[in-house]
């Protein structure tokens, strides 16, 4: 096995942190400086957000250059926590894999950035979305950049609380905060997860760092790897929107559409598998662990797909492909050494066209009056050249066309999933088959058919600054997955400590079986909603249970709400009541208890002084028995 | 053997009886001039019986101030507040009188068995010797009260001033209003002479006779009849008043017998 | 004569006083009580000067005497007080000393 070496940190990368404290510290300067950035406050975003892209591709170019053993390096900042018997020093590690995920967070992440200039241009609150938005990109950058799991954990926070405020930037609409509050809580959940697995590592190793806990991964006793194991797939599940922590990413298609894009597509949810394949020492120490990733991926996957295929909601359809993505991911992530380099390779490549297309759908609710049915849709392709076309990128590579970017993640992963077993391979499959069909369905009820839009509304293609951001995403979307193909994996190496798998780009059998998949999944597509077929205008009643079942989500928030909030209600209920009658009860029995001695005693005090004068020759008497008595004991 | 019965038992046993009965008197009855009296009475006893105890000092002093002050300060004080007003013999307070008697008697039953059996037997030394040492009891006190205990009597003296100052305090009625000058009385008896015809003037005097001067005799006016206004309503209502007119009549009999005489005299 | 019997005797007269304290509702024939009490102490304090054979029992009870007076003189000044204020020197009607 290929263990990660890394080396003290000279030149640009001394300066590594800088990547981080600049959009932070443009978030807080953003934030705190009320109107007088109101008119440039985006611009600034923009340029903190880039500053940030252009270090991390200085770092590359430096670490492309270095020879494979001196490109891991270790920037330490501070020494955080030091409390005897272990220590947590704050500090960054900048290796193959985060340096891939840094460019990814900046990159798409500025291109963002200057897409929102255009999204979020009548926005009044403009000012402060960018600064959220930064404070994204810096709490993002920590969590990847982060050498142990502790200062992980702050970016990993930082993101939750960025997701929470941009999720409810609406806040004006109940049902922005309501999901952002959903996210919120949800993630908590996996965060206790993370929590306890940090714990764990600072109480079996004494420490947090991905070195240290690399390094003692092998002499963990099974149970306790399948212990951390466990609690790091929650904490993962949570975040990345994975069975059964799925039910919040739906919601948080309520945010403004850029940030559905850059947090809830191409970074933040990804986080999970960022997390699984750095810890991948862990996982591989327990076969209970990685076979529980193998299942919440395979699962999931099915699930998203399943989602996406009934949901008229545009941004929900991509958001029930972005979970069904991740689920392959997560698979990959799951199954080994084999998977870790396509999960991430997959996660580099959906990055691009889900961000592509999520920036396609902000452009085509641009045009149409922020509606995002999209039975009110159709006939777009040609009022839209650009955004259609840059779509159809995206769409072309999430099924997986030869040689677009998806085409070679996705098919490795596949190929990967048949080798660890035959039900993660079929489920894997029939997920790619389910991908082209839902995808098939919003390109031709977004972009073909009669027109469905609704009156007084006059699309039209977006402004420049909205439409450049896509050209370049589409442009990765093409292009991605033939570019890192041959190099992600060697890449990745010392790392992820993967084998490497050899790759050609003529499919082998899976590879041709895949494409028939999706080929079937496109036709049918094709011939439920394609051609002249009429769409109707709200969605048809059925009592088809697969139907009913992805309309409502698989109903996830029904088990929620069952299997926590009526509980937790009724607990809560129950506490009520045994608060106001129990401890309420007791403590003003107790009250009236002594308010009715209080009544009996205050009758001695009658004001009379003969009784007082009684009392004190009573009193007087039993002292001087009491006396008596004593000499006499 | 017959018993050595000296002078200071027979007093005990005579005197001490009679203090505990004024002392019954004292809650028995029904008048407080009474009670107080009985009270007295307790007091004179207890003289007695510290004279059979050799302290004739204290005998005298318990006659003067206690008996002869103290007690006639109380007595003042209840003619002050109201002789004629007996307690009522309805208790108010519920149980009040058995659970007074049952502490008295706890209290009595306490000291006599924690105290009494300790003095069971014991032979009184007498005051012969203590007494000698300055020549008698009120030398062997006075140099007591100015040798050891000087400070506690200073203190005393302190105390009585503080309690007289006290007294005075307590005693006295804050004034309400300003007081009023004699232009202020000029002026009400002018009002009251204006709207209601009060006579704004002294009264006149009482009446001035060869026999009586006293105050019951009335004035009489230039024309011989008598001013009502000389004499007290209260004497006149009495009816002792001298009857002036009546008195001047005797005179003018006589001065007229007097005259005829010395007329008849003269014609002859 | 033991000072036992004198002892015995301010007893019960020390007992009559506090009885009296007690049960008699007239304030002044109460604070008599209360003199009663005194001079049944100072019955017992001649008695044991005498048994003893010092005469300090005798001072002592010369200055209760003294405190006595000053005692009697600021009592019947607020008897005379409260009389004038409540027209009365019933003990029981002066009950101000509750709710």
């Amino acid at each position: 096995m290929i263990t990660l070496e890394t080396i003290a940190a000279t030149g640009v990368f001394s300066v590594a942190w800088l990547m981080i404290a600049i959009p932070g510290l443009m978030a807080g300067l953003l934030l705190i400086s009320g109107k007088f950035f109101d008119r440039s406050g985006h611009w600034m975003a923009v340029a903190a957000s880039s500053t940030s892209f252009l270090l991390a591709a200085w770092m590359f170019v430096q670490m492309l250059t270095a020879d494979p053993e001196h490109r891991a390096v270790s920037v330490p900042l501070f020494t955080w926590i030091d409390s005897g018997t272990w220590s947590v020093s704050a500090g960054l590690q900048i290796d193959q894999l985060s340096i891939v995920f840094a460019l990814l967070i900046t990159g798409v992440g500025s291109l963002i950035h200057l897409y929102s200039v255009g999204y979020m241009a009548h926005d009044v609150r403009r000012r402060r979305f960018f600064a959220y938005l930064n404070l994204f990109v810096a709490a993002m950058l920590l969590l990847v950049l982060a050498d142990n799991y502790l200062v992980l954990f702050v970016g990993w926070e930082g993101v939750g609380l960025a997701s929470y405020l941009l999720i409810g930037f609406w806040q004006h609409k109940p049902s922005a905060a309501a999901a952002a509050k959903k996210a919120f809580v949800m993630n908590r959940v996996g965060d206790l997860g993370l929590t306890m697995a940090v714990m764990s590592m600072l109480a079996l190793f004494g420490s947090s760092s991905f070195e240290a806990v690399n390094a003692g991964a092998a002499e963990l006793s099974p149970g306790w790897a399948t212990a951390i194991g466990l609690f790091l797939l929650l904490g993962a599940a949570g975040k990345s929107a994975q069975v059964p922590l799925q039910g919040w990413l739906l919601d948080a298609m309520e945010g403004p559409t850029p940030v559905s894009a850059l947090i809830h597509a191409a970074t933040m949810v990804t986080a999970g598998v960022y997390l699984v394949v750095r810890s991948h020492e862990v996982f591989e120490m327990s076969a209970a662990a990685s076979t529980a990733v193998v299942i919440v991926g395979a699962v999931t996957l099915l699930a998203g797909a399943w989602i996406g295929t009934s949901k008229d909601d545009i941004k929900k359809v991509l958001a029930g492909s972005t979970m069904s993505q991740i689920g392959y991911m997560m698979l990959a992530a799951g199954i080994g050494p084999a998977g870790y380099a396509f999960a991430i390779f997959h996660l580099l490549t959906h990055g691009f066209f889900k961000a592509n297309m999520f920036l396609g759908a902000g452009s085509v609710m641009h045009a149409m009056n922020d509606d995002v049915d999209m039975r009110h849709y159709g006939a777009l392709s040609k009022v839209m050249r650009v955004t259609f076309y840059t779509f159809a990128m995206g769409y072309l590579a999430i099924i997986g066309f030869p040689f677009f970017a998806g085409y070679f993640s996705k098919d490795h992963i596949i190929e990967a999933a048949f080798e660890h077993s035959l039900w993660a391979g079929l489920a894997a499959l029939i997920g790619a088959g389910i991908t082209a069909f839902y995808m098939t369905r919003l390109m031709l009820m977004t972009f073909f058919g009669e027109k469905r839009w609704r009156e007084g509304v006059h699309p039209h293609e977006s402004p420049k600054v909205m439409t450049v951001p896509l050209i370049i995403l589409a442009v990765f979307s093409v292009i991605g997955g033939a570019l890192m193909n041959a190099w992600i994996q060697d890449w990745l190496e010392p790392a992820t400590g993967g084998h490497v798998t050899e790759i050609s780009l003529v499919p082998n059998l899976i590879g041709w079986i895949t494409m028939a998949v999706v080929a079937a999944g496109v036709t049918i597509a094709w011939f439920v909603f394609g051609g002249k077929r009429t769409i109707p205008d709200v969605a048809p009643a059925t009592r088809n249970p697969f139907t009913v079942m992805g309309r409502n989500e698989l109903f996830g928030n029904t088990v929620n709400d069952v299997l926590v909030v009526q509980p937790t209600m009724m607990a809560a209920s129950g506490l009520v009541v045994a608060d106001t009658k129990g401890l309420d009860g007791g403590a003003n029995g107790l009250v009236t208890v002594f308010n009715g001695l209080s009544n009996q005693v205050r009758k001695l005090q009658n004001g009379q002084v003969r009784t007082y004068a009684l009392t004190m020759a009573l009193g007087a008497v039993a002292v001087g028995v009491v006396m008596i008595l004593s000499q006499l004991g | 053997m017959i018993p050595l019965i000296t002078g200071a038992e027979i007093t005990f046993w005579i005197a001490g009886p009679l203090a505990v009965l004024g002392g019954i008197g004292l809650i028995a009855f029904r008048k407080a001039v009474y009670a107080a009296l009985s009270m007295a009475f307790t007091m004179v006893n207890l003289a007695v019986l510290y004279a059979s105890l050799d302290a004739m000092f204290l005998t005298f002093v318990q006659i003067i101030v206690y008996t002869g002050a103290i007690m006639m300060l109380f007595l003042f004080v209840l003619m002050l507040v109201g002789v004629d007003t007996p307690d009522s013999l309805v208790e108010t307070l519920r149980g009040q009188r058995v659970a007074a008697t049952l502490a008295g008697i706890g209290i009595a039953g306490l000291i006599v068995f924690g105290i009494g059996g300790a003095l069971t037997g014991v032979k009184p030394v007498g005051l012969e010797a203590a007494n000698a040492t300055y020549g008698g009891n009120i030398n062997g006190l006075s140099a007591l009260i100015f040798g050891r205990y000087v400070f506690a009597f200073e203190f005393t003296s302190a105390l009585l001033i503080v309690a007289a100052v006290g007294a005075m305090i307590l005693g006295q009625r804050a004034r309400t209003r300003r007081k009023p000058t004699q232009k202020d009385l000029a002026k009400a008896r002018m009002k009251a002479y204006g709207e209601q015809g009060v006579h704004p003037g002294s009264l006149p005097n009482s009446g001035v006779l060869a026999r009586h001067n006293s105050i019951a005799t009335p004035g009489l006016l230039p024309d011989g009849t008598i001013s009502k206004q000389s004499v007290s309503e209260t004497l006149a209502a009495r009816g002792v008043i001298v009857d002036a007119p009546a008195m001047s009549k005797a005179t003018a009999e006589l001065f007229g017998s007097i005259e005829s005489t010395m007329a008849e005299e003269g014609e002859e | 004569m033991t000072p036992e019997y004198y002892v015995y005797l301010a007893t019960i007269l020390f007992a009559l006083g506090t009885v009296g304290v007690m049960v008699r509702r007239n304030a002044l024939v109460a604070f008599m009580s209360v003199e009663l009490m005194l001079n049944a102490a100072n019955l017992a304090m001649v008695a044991f000067s005498q048994a003893r054979g010092g005469l300090d029992g005798q001072v002592a009870t010369f200055f209760v005497m003294v405190v006595a007076a000053a005692e009697v003189v600021i009592g019947l000044s607020i008897i005379i007080v409260i009389y004038r204020t409540r027209r009365s020197t019933s003990m029981d009607a002066a009950s101000l000393l509750k709710l």
